[in-house]
């Protein structure tokens, strides 16, 4: 196969993707009201105190990114399953690997992106010390593509199952333990005025691996579930 | 490269139960291998197992054996299994082209090829709200634009009113005559007869 026709197979599984989202937009925003109203809640919960605030905010709301990227993802490759298109992309010509890749990316853009975005909303709203901003919005662009990619490979390996949910939390939650470790750590760090950029590039190299590995380990999970 | 497939003593088990055994045959340019069986008797396994979705216990499967050049097999099927393949929540017409980028295959006319399979003024429905049998009229376009040589149906004709199959069974003969081939499993009798009709039996545990 040539570069062109990957490229275009590429592009048109992440345009489906895209074009199927837009039709139900519900399915984007739920995670994300789902991390705004947990932020929106904690310091109603907790005191407005900003001490207290300010050094959990990061815990916060790398808790609330963790627990809403489980909650949509059974639904990453369920539909795709169901109707058939699963067991289409598998019988492509084109690497499925890449075509793995180009959901993820889809998958990526639609729940890691916008937290990104809305992270400095939820900063504000849990008094994250002004320090520690850069840090945190770093944490969130190298490590919310690595909860793309493991849901990625969970949601693979559990869509067959009917209703996986449990499994799947249970499967995946062990996995971004090492993430919510290093990405806490490292606003913590800021905050307490050493260097942040240990923790951050350990986790841009983690990121890195991870979407490199993912991608193949989906594939082959997927050819398994459709068999 | 008059052969397009050779398949040599495929057997398989199922949930502990044997479905075939020492199951050989091989498709021509032009043949139409009709595979038949009860409900359960592993024919939807065969086809599967033929593109490589299902793993068969034993057995060789080769692609167009006389292909001077090794490309790749799946440039050069179609398969379609009993799911449609079809997005609820993209129309006709979205459903149509997105497929037909997907295969890397040029459609010079997307409002024509609805036409064709009768979904012309549905076009702009999400297929979700269409019925069973025009969400299928969608996933059947494919065989109208793709050009490859083999195809590997499972129940073509599921959902489809006799139109839809009268129309299916003509587009069928113009494939065989321009010297495609068709595996297919089928419980409706073909009211055309294709020149070239191979007929398998698949009775549960012995074929």
């Amino acid at each position: 196969m040539n570069d062109t026709s990957n490229w275009a197979a590429f592009t048109a599984v992440m345009r489906r993707d895209l074009m199927v989202v837009m039709r139900r937009r519900s399915d984007v925003l739920n995670p994300l009201l789902f991390i705004l109203m947990v932020v929106s809640l904690f310091p109603l919960a907790v005191g407005p105190g900003p001490d207290i605030l300010g050094r959990i905010a990061a815990g916060v709301i790398w808790v609330a990114a963790l627990l809403s990227a489980l909650l949509g993802s059974e639904r990453l490759f369920r539909d795709d399953f169901l109707d058939g298109t699963l067991e289409q992309l598998t019988l492509l010509p084109q690497p499925l690997p890449l075509l793995a890749g180009a959901k993820i990316v889809v998958h990526w853009l639609l729940s890691g992106l916008p937290l990104v975005i809305l992270a400095p909303l939820c900063a504000l709203l849990l008094k994250l010390p002004a320090e520690g901003w850069l840090t945190l919005m770093a944490t969130l662009v190298v490590g919310t593509p690595i909860l793309s990619a493991v849901t990625a490979i969970g949601a693979a390996l559990t869509v067959s199952l009917g209703r996986g949910g449990a499994l799947l939390s249970l499967l995946l939650l062990p996995l971004f333990i090492p993430l919510l470790i290093f990405a806490t750590g490292a606003v913590e760090a800021a905050l307490m005025g050493t260097a942040a950029w240990p923790q951050v590039l350990l986790l841009a190299g983690l990121s890195l691996l991870t979407l490199l590995l993912a991608p193949f380990a989906v594939a082959a999970a997927i050819r398994v579930s459709v068999n | 490269m008059s052969t397009l497939l050779t398949a040599k003593q495929l057997s398989s088990q199922r949930a502990g139960r044997a479905l075939f055994s020492d199951l050989s045959f091989t498709v021509q340019r032009g043949d139409v291998l009709h595979i038949e069986g009860v409900n359960g008797a592993g024919k939807s396994t065969l086809l599967r197992a033929l593109v490589g979705l299902v793993q068969l216990q034993s057995g060789q499967i080769e692609f167009f054996p006389d292909a001077a050049d090794d490309h790749d097999w799946r440039n050069q099927l179609l398969f379609m299994g009993h799911k449609a393949g079809i997005k609820a929540e993209l129309t006709a017409i979205e459903n149509l082209t997105l497929q037909a980028k997907l295969c890397g295959c040029a459609i010079d006319d997307a409002w024509q090829l609805l036409a064709t399979v009768g979904l012309l003024g549905l076009e702009d429905v999400p297929a979700g709200q269409l019925s069973a049998g025009q969400q299928r009229r969608i996933a059947l376009t494919r065989l109208w634009y793709s050009n490859v040589p083999l195809w590997i149906l499972d129940e073509p004709f599921t959902a489809l009113d006799t139109d839809g199959i009268e129309l299916l069974q003509q587009r069928f003969a113009e494939h065989t005559a321009a010297g495609g081939a068709i595996i297919m499993t089928s419980h409706q009798l073909l009211t055309w007869t294709p020149t070239r009709l191979q007929r398998l039996r698949i009775t549960g545990g012995d074929a």
